[in-house]
């Protein structure tokens, strides 16, 4: 018992943070198809900039800051690059992201070590907020709850219940119609590239102290958001936040389960010491989401709740 | 009419000549090259260099059968370089243990096809639900399984051989053409004899029906199904020799190393290779040889000078796809085509662009070589030509900013006066 309830309450958390990243990379894709390796760079670049940020001024200013920071450097990198390579294809843009994550990788190595940064949580969060078990619950996890849900709500009121929202809806799915009712359409991919890097550098912010700030932070995370995305489907927030979700509980209760190979399929006549054997369950963690974006690209292209194939 | 028509098509066809030059004389000039390098007695780190280039081509020309021939982008392609160089070295350990038999007769110089059996394969198994789809789906399921493959491979003990890998010994079995793969001059003939082969292999490969009907899937699809082919069938064999020639290089690389980490397996690799395709030229097929000549050797060499080669590698790279979506093949072709239709004029442009590009190169290597000793923090000093300069010194930064300004500055100039040549 004790343990579910703990997967459940960690792997909730998991999983909003991976929608705080997932959110903003599903809109970028559904409305320019190009699917953006960088992301998780964004998210890294919120990070560091929230360590910088707080260590001269303190956690709050950086939590407003280092998104507003990371949006304008997501919505340069639309507008004098990726704009740009637009013309040369889808293939181009991925390359181009491709690229950029490489290079936001060396200059973060440069400006701030090879080595993790001490980004700490704030003070006034770090204290236990409650005991389960006999054993205590830090308040800052569900502090992350409260921003990750903060942020679901602010957006979907702002895709669902104003004008703008309205525009980028449309935008997703039908972006030429938008553009010959007479809307600036790259503006809006502007806009939205920067935005969705913003929520990538919130996500940095309330996860890098939570996790680990290094520089190997982008690459950990980043393949497992694009199955994020993947497995909820093209054009469909609702569709990221399952599959978020989804991968948040299924790798943290893979990690808590104690059980060999040998002790599920030992009735078939596999042994402890063989080498399969010995594949334990929580080892495999690392490799379900990946497992789970290849089935389901395999049986269902459109992911989840997407409308359309990728 | 008929007749007319007849005749011009006769005339479409490329003559002899023209066939010798384009598909007879590269190979020849090639296969020369590789033959003459010996006569000039290198180094051992120049030979060393040298079998690094012989893979690392075969590598890149196996990655464009799928991304410049077949249009699939995969990050997933050093899974089929890795498992093929486990194949060959678990088939050397056999050699080595052969005690006569049909191990005992296999010389270590036939491992690249070993390899490539190994690729095949493993194209063959990974390759049937990953082909269905082209496009982003396609780099996404490739990602995917580079991954699991990758994770498959610290898990698999007895195959992958852990942490440290498996190794091997190259100097067993019977001797091909007199070589006993000991010393490194002798795994140079035994690299360029394979790399010259599996030029010609993979270049004869696209002028089959398949590689043809590689290219127009790439470019239509549908029209492919229409005229009564099976993309995904297409797509299927293409990612099948593909995976073949990459086991292949992988096969060259365990009889050089003589060691395969699961390492090799994963992302870094298949970044890498997708860098050195891309970078040479994809559209080109003497593109991804440029490429891979120009980035192992900048690997070994610059690595040397600077811990930011990395950083420079990702600029070279982002640079390319903005502004030469063709490769260093687009740029060399391009100077030359020009030259050829407008003479010195073009000439002149062109060399006006390299000065404008080599000054604002200055502002940038000053301001990363700074900034990397900077952040070291061992107090070292960059000093190149007997300049002392130093993160605070104001001529460090003079020599960031006014080049930056002055080489970007003219850049545009040129592209403006480009822009209204052209209108």
């Amino acid at each position: 018992m004790e343990t579910v309830v703990f997967s459940l309450l960690n792997g909730v958390i998991y999983g909003l943070l991976l929608f705080m990243l997932s959110s903003g990379l599903t809109l970028i894709f559904s409305m320019m198809g190009v699917l953006n390796f960088a992301h998780a760079s964004f998210y890294m670049l919120g990070a560091y900039f929230a360590y910088t940020i707080s260590s001269v001024s303190g956690f709050w200013l950086a939590l407003i800051f280092a998104p507003i920071l990371v949006g304008l450097v997501g919505a340069a990198t639309e507008r004098w690059g990726l704009r740009k390579v637009h013309a040369n294809g889808h293939v181009a843009e991925l390359l181009f992201t491709f690229g950029l994550a490489y290079l936001i990788d060396e200059v973060v190595k440069i400006i701030w070590g090879r080595n993790s940064v001490d980004y700490r949580v704030p003070e006034l969060l770090d204290f236990p907020l409650f005991t389960l078990y006999g054993t205590q619950y830090p308040a800052y996890r569900i502090f992350i709850l409260f921003v990750a849900v903060a942020m679901l709500v602010a957006l979907w009121l702002l895709l669902k219940r104003t004008r703008a929202g309205l525009i980028i809806q449309a935008a997703l799915t039908h972006p030429e119609m938008v553009g010959h009712l007479g809307h600036n359409v790259p503006r809006i991919f502007m806009t939205v590239f920067g935005v969705g890097c913003a929520l990538a550098g919130l996500a940095g912010v309330i996860g890098g102290n939570y996790l680990v700030t290094d520089p190997a932070m982008a690459i950990s995370i980043g393949p497992i958001v694009f199955v994020v995305v993947v497995v909820g489907g093209l054009g469909s927030l609702e569709g990221a936040f399952i599959a978020s979700l989804l991968l948040g509980l299924l790798q943290t209760f893979a990690v808590s389960i104690d059980a060999s190979f040998a002790d599920i399929f030992g009735w078939l006549g596999l042994g402890e010491t063989t080498e399969v054997g010995r594949i334990t369950i929580a080892s495999l963690a690392p490799m379900l989401p990946f497992l789970m974006l290849v089935l389901i690209l395999m049986v269902r292209p459109r992911g989840l709740m997407g409308d359309r194939d990728i | 009419m008929s007749d007319m028509a007849t005749e011009n098509f006769a005339n479409l066809a490329p003559s002899n000549a023209q066939k010798f030059r384009m598909r007879v004389l590269p190979f020849v000039l090639f296969a020369a090259v590789a033959v003459l390098i010996p006569l000039f007695g290198p180094s051992r780190s120049a030979y060393s260099l040298l079998n690094a280039i012989g893979i690392n081509i075969v590598f890149a020309l196996s990655y464009n059968m799928l991304l410049g021939r077949a249009g699939l982008l995969s990050f997933g392609h050093a899974v089929y370089f890795g498992l093929g160089g486990y194949a060959a070295l678990h088939a050397m350990g056999m050699i080595e243990n052969a005690d006569g038999g049909f191990w005992g007769s296999v010389p270590v110089f036939a491992m690249p096809l070993v390899g490539f059996a190994g690729g095949a394969l493993a194209g063959a198994v990974i390759g049937w639900p990953s082909c269905r789809r082209a496009g982003t789906a396609f780099a996404m399921i490739s990602l995917g399984v580079a991954e699991l493959i990758a994770a498959m491979g610290f898990m698999f003990g007895s195959i992958f051989g852990g942490e440290e890998g498996i190794s091997g010994d190259r100097m067993n079995g019977p001797e091909v053409f007199g070589l006993s793969l000991g010393p490194i001059g002798e795994v140079y003939w035994f690299i360029a004899f394979w790399t010259v082969l599996a030029a010609l292999l993979i270049f004869a490969f696209t002028r089959t029906p398949l590689g043809r009907m590689s290219e127009a899937t790439r470019d239509n699809p549908q029209r492919v199904e229409f005229v009564g082919y099976d993309p995904t069938r297409v797509r299927y064999l293409v990612f099948i020799a593909a995976g073949g020639f990459a086991g292949l290089a992988g096969g060259m690389s365990a009889v050089n190393y003589e060691i395969f980490t699961p390492e090799a397996l994963s992302l870094l690799p298949s970044g890498f290779v997708l860098i050195m395709t891309y970078v040479g030229g994809a559209r080109y097929f003497a593109g991804p040889v440029l490429g891979a000549i120009v980035l192992t050797y900048m690997q070994s060499n610059l690595s040397d000078f600077t811990e930011a080669w990395l950083l420079y590698l990702g600029l070279l790279f982002i640079t390319i796809v903005m502004y030469a979506p063709n490769g260093l093949a687009g740029i060399v072709a391009g100077l030359w085509n020009g030259t050829r239709a407008t003479g010195m004029a073009y000439l002149k442009t062109w060399a006006a662009r390299v000065v404008a590009i080599a000054i604002a190169m200055v502002g940038v290597i000053v301001l990363v070589e700074v900034a990397v000793r900077k952040s070291n923090g061992y107090g070292e000093v960059f000093e190149p030509f007997g300049l002392h300069l130093t993160p605070g010194s104001p001529l460090t930064w003079a020599l960031v900013i006014v080049p930056l300004i002055v080489g970007l500055g003219l850049l545009r100039h040129l592209a403006r006066d480009e822009q209204e040549a052209g209108a």
